[in-house]
């Protein structure tokens, strides 16, 4: 495969003697280049996840004080948080567009688009990705889509507010909330921009990585980044499909009058024509996506970590081939286990047991995963570098958050913490938190890669990360307990009848414990905006790692290397390897043989 | 309590701001190396932060569940849940052993560890024997948890027709519970959205024979240690029927009818007097009262006594109101249920009126 490859390369090279005039636009609005574009995912992500945790501390604060009247309201929500009062269906679109914001536009577009985009060609040692323009146009449809979530925000009835799920009936039928009408309409029109954007991104990232590796690149040499990546497309290009077709007929339901997901209605007065439909088929659609989705936002965040935890504790990561075959696995048991978000659903009960069967396998995997990282640890020499603090913090939030998915995957279990704030725990610390660390340790990594050798502060990362774990631990953890009290989500407040009363000192804690870690961002968002002006510079190879990308050109240039595009002679993860008599390493002095280095001669060929 | 916890957070917080400070200060007389690459200090200080954490994330669990142990859910009311609380009770231990292990593991490595200048990290790329272990052994453990949780699925999805269970339609709409009791032939009527006419607000076939003695409540009444089969519908949108005491829930499909069955096995009274639930209501109450001294203050009515009754849910987003979507379930001995039951309206007696 990688034949094909070489002429492509070599075409490039003689193209580069002469610079394409570059002008602002093509440079910085519709640019081609994949690390650009990688920027401006990066940044929009940004922006969109201010907006989703924004929402948050505004439903938080609702949750904690229900009683309490406050001028945020006012000020944030307007109409619907007058006197301080916050209205019951912005509580709903609050939950519901925090929702849909984080996990599509900044965990999935934030993360995957970002470092599939700046990582793809850059360590596998191609100039740009197999199609600059398709990758334009996947973020520019982005950008629309985000675009177009954001105006739903100020229609006249509101944004969708039937939950991030959006089930049918309630999201079809605007007289059952009042999110379901043009919001929802606009909900749905971004989904659909969503959908495309990333299918465009999904299939030039496998394009990429299969065709465009360069000489001595081969499959079990790639960076686990680079493997992450590939499976998150591969699912991708599986499964959003799907959800167009489910927001295609629910489209049709709301505006057409077919009755795809509708029967037997009674609502406002009055029955509705719709017969012979099922609200039960949309569940399934929607979790065939819904469910790979979260392996679509945790399986980047897992190459990054893996890459950059082999990188600071200068050792090889263990296990290479296992955490492939786990990725793997994964990937493929993420498509058929949607059933269990729907145990309850009125689904045949057989089925239930089919989908309790393969969700536990999933545990396998994951544990091989987490022993694996947790062995990467011993004996190393660690360097707290932020990026490797946030990756231990992955693996932390990730073993708690995943062995809870083993109560919820359990059928029998389910039935009681089915859609209680159990859930929530459970997901948040999973998927949420982790992957955010994730995405937070990549952007500390490979800041000076995307920012022409630029760094960001140590000392900020170092206080970001505390304050985002122990704010993060504080949330998540007490709220089990929540779930586990019977409080059902979504509940606007949970004080409108006696039984949940001693809820209030927990939700209380919660919110405390989410204003802190917000405020931990702002560090952050500091650090960032600061460093790319003014951040110190670097060496060209801050973190001494093995892999392609810090051998390219500090200066961002079209196609990567200024010279030739560097051959591969070992896998990723030559760090702390001794020479045969065990004297020095295998370079001298140096401990890491980056992945362009020959094998020397006083070495034994390994293969991971 | 609530001024514990105030104080308790204001601590943590302390604690935060007070390392936050010290890493600050740590941070300034190396600033003139100029690098953001970590260096043995840093190493040393995050490493040693990684055993705070470690005891940050024990005590966080222990506190939970010293200070709200007493929220969790009480005793199962129903013969089936308390095989899920079993079934619960082990994969909580479980989860617990392997939480704490591993993250002990995970963060003492990181202090142990921790990078020094000169130091030396060991080359170990792989080892099939430790992988095959930690690979078979959570096959071991999850084949049992598998196997056990699904006998107990299907033990409880699979309702036998030979045990007779008592039969009630629980029927959801925006914004409330509809119960209807089969009556004497236990065979409820049938029913459709589009027969919804002035009193009969369940869409009942009034031409139906089996519809006559329906009886149609608003407050669930159920004999203690009957089985009870659940035929659950919705008119609007989905809702979830949820009765946490009962370990039970089944989502209300507009379109179709959905089941569940359970045998209530303590009546409300005897939960009344279950150590928990007084625990729990007391609490309550004196939360309560709190509110109401100043709801007195500003010359408004004090709140009520709260006292404990099961609550059937909504458990799926239904509206604006979904909050607030409940009904009060009432588990007594047959006699009570047999004379209560006798006191409501048939649906034709119903309909007439």
């Amino acid at each position: 495969m990688s034949a094909t490859a070489q002429p492509l390369a070599v075409d490039h090279q003689g193209d580069h003697g002469h610079h394409h005039k570059e002008t602002f636009v093509t440079k910085y609005i519709f640019s081609q280049d994949h690390k650009m574009i990688s920027k401006q995912y990066l940044i929009t992500g940004l922006f969109m996840g201010f907006i989703g945790i924004a929402m948050s501390l505004l439903f938080r604060l609702q949750l904690a004080w229900p009683d309490h009247k406050f001028t945020a309201y006012e000020i944030f929500l307007g109409k619907w948080g007058q006197d301080g009062v916050m209205d019951p269906n912005v509580y709903l679109a609050l939950v519901t567009i925090h929702g849909t914001i984080m996990v599509f536009f900044v965990l999935t577009a934030g993360l995957s688009g970002t470092f599939s985009n700046l990582l793809i060609p850059l360590q596998i040692g191609a100039r740009d990705m197999a199609s600059g323009f398709l990758n334009m146009l996947s973020y520019w449809m982005f950008f629309l889509s985000s675009v177009v979530m954001v105006i739903s925000l100020f229609v006249e009835a509101g944004p969708a507010n039937a939950g991030w799920t959006i089930y049918p009936p309630l999201s079809a039928l605007p007289q059952s909330i009042t999110g379901s009408g043009a919001g929802m309409t606009l909900w749905l029109v971004s989904m659909a921009l969503f959908i495309a954007s990333s299918l465009l991104g999904s299939l030039n990232y496998i394009v990429t990585v299969l065709n465009l590796r360069t000489k001595g690149m081969s499959m079990t040499r790639l960076p686990l980044t680079v493997w992450s990546f590939l499976l998150t497309a591969i699912i991708g290009v599986v499964s959003f499909p799907v959800l167009l077709s489910a927001a295609l007929m629910l489209i049709m339901d709301r505006s057409f009058g077919t009755s795809f997901f509708l029967s037997d209605i009674y609502i406002a007065g009055e029955v509705l024509h719709n017969q012979g439909g099922s609200p039960i088929l949309f569940e399934h659609l929607f979790w065939f996506l819904g469910h790979p989705e979260v392996y679509i936002v945790i399986l980047p965040a897992m190459g990054l970590v893996s890459e950059i935890m082999a990188t600071n504790a200068r050792k090889p990561i263990f296990g290479y081939r296992a955490m492939i075959t786990s990725m793997l696995a994964i990937a493929f048991l993420s498509t058929i286990v949607w059933g269990h978000h729907m145990f309850v659903s009125g689904m045949n009960p057989f089925l239930g047991s089919v989908f309790t069967f393969t969700t536990l396998l999933i545990a396998i995997p994951s544990a091989v995963k987490a022993f694996n990282w947790i062995t990467t640890l011993w004996k190393g020499n660690l360097q707290m570098n932020p990026a490797m603090l946030f990756s231990i913090g992955f693996v932390s939030t990730f073993i708690s958050g995943g062995l809870t998915g083993i109560i919820l995957g359990d059928s029998a279990l389910d039935i009681n913490v089915h859609d209680t704030y159990f859930v929530v725990a459970h997901f948040h610390l999973v998927m949420g938190i982790s992957a955010l660390f994730g995405l937070f340790a990549g952007i500390y990594h490979w800041f000076p890669k995307m920012f022409q050798g630029r760094m960001l502060n140590k000392n900020l990362g170092f206080i970001h990360f505390w304050i985002t774990i122990i704010g993060a631990y504080g949330v998540f953890f007490p709220m089990h307990f929540i779930g586990m009290a019977g409080l059902p989500r979504r509940y606007y407040t949970n004080t409108n009848f006696p039984y949940f009363d001693d809820l209030t000192d927990i939700n209380v804690v919660i919110t405390i414990f989410a204003f802190i870690a917000s405020v931990g961002q702002l560090f952050f968002l500091y650090n960032f905006f600061y460093s790319i002006f003014y951040g110190k510079k670097g060496p060209k190879n801050p973190w001494k790692s093995t892999t392609l990308e810090w051998t390219a050109e500090v200066k961002h240039i079209h196609g990567n290397w200024d010279g030739p595009i560097p051959h591969v002679y070992r896998g990723a993860y030559d760090y702390s390897k001794l020479n045969k008599d065990e004297s020095d390493y295998v370079i001298p002095n140096q401990d890491y043989a980056p992945q362009n280095v020959p094998i020397q001669e006083n070495e034994e060929e390994t293969e991971h | 309590m609530t001024a514990f916890l105030i104080i308790l957070v204001i601590i943590l917080f302390g604690v935060a701001v007070w390392q936050i400070g010290k890493i600050f200060q740590l941070s300034k007389p190396i600033s003139n190396q100029n690098s953001q690459i970590a260096n043995d200090q840093d190493n040393n200080k995050q490493g040693y932060l990684m055993l705070g954490l470690l005891a940050f994330i024990y005590i966080l669990m222990a506190l939970c569940f010293w200070l709200w142990g007493d929220v969790l859910l009480p005793v199962a009311a129903s013969e089936h849940g308390l095989q899920v609380d079993n079934l619960m009770l082990i994969s909580m231990v479980l989860i617990f052993i392997v939480g704490i292990l591993t993250q002990w593991l995970l963060l003492y490595f990181s202090f142990k560890y921790r990078g020094e200048k000169g130091k030396r990290a060991l080359f170990y790329a792989d080892n099939d024997k430790l992988e095959f272990i930690w690979t078979i052994i959570p096959v071991i453990v999850l084949a049992g948890l598998i196997i056990y949780g699904l006998f107990t699925w299907s033990d409880i999805m699979n309702v036998d027709p030979d045990e007779d269970p008592i039969v009630v339609e629980l029927y959801a709409k925006q914004f409330s519970w509809t119960a209807r009791y089969a009556g004497v032939d236990n065979a409820l009527g049938k029913a459709n959205v589009r027969l919804i006419e002035g009193a009969n607000q369940l869409g009942v076939d009034e031409s139906d024979p089996y519809a006559q003695d329906d009886i149609i409540v608003n407050e669930l009444h159920l004999p203690v240690g009957q089985k009870v089969l659940f035929k659950i519908r919705s008119q609007d949108v989905l809702h979830s029927a949820y009765m946490p005491h009962f370990r039970a829930q089944m989502n209300c499909v507009p379109g179709m009818v959905t089941q569940f069955a359970f045998t209530p096995n303590m009546t409300t009274q005897d939960m009344r007097q279950e150590k928990d639930i007084k625990e729990k209501v007391k609490h309550i109450n004196e939360l309560r009262a709190l509110k109401s001294k100043e709801l007195v203050a500003k010359g408004e009515e004090p709140l009520e006594e709260y006292e404990f009754d099961y609550l059937l849910l909504c458990n799926k987003i239904c509206g604006s109101s979904h909050y607030n979507m409940q009904m009060k379930i009432v588990v007594e001995s047959e006699e009570d249920f047999n004379a209560w039951i006798a006191q409501q309206p048939t649906f034709s007696k119903m309909i007439k009126q």
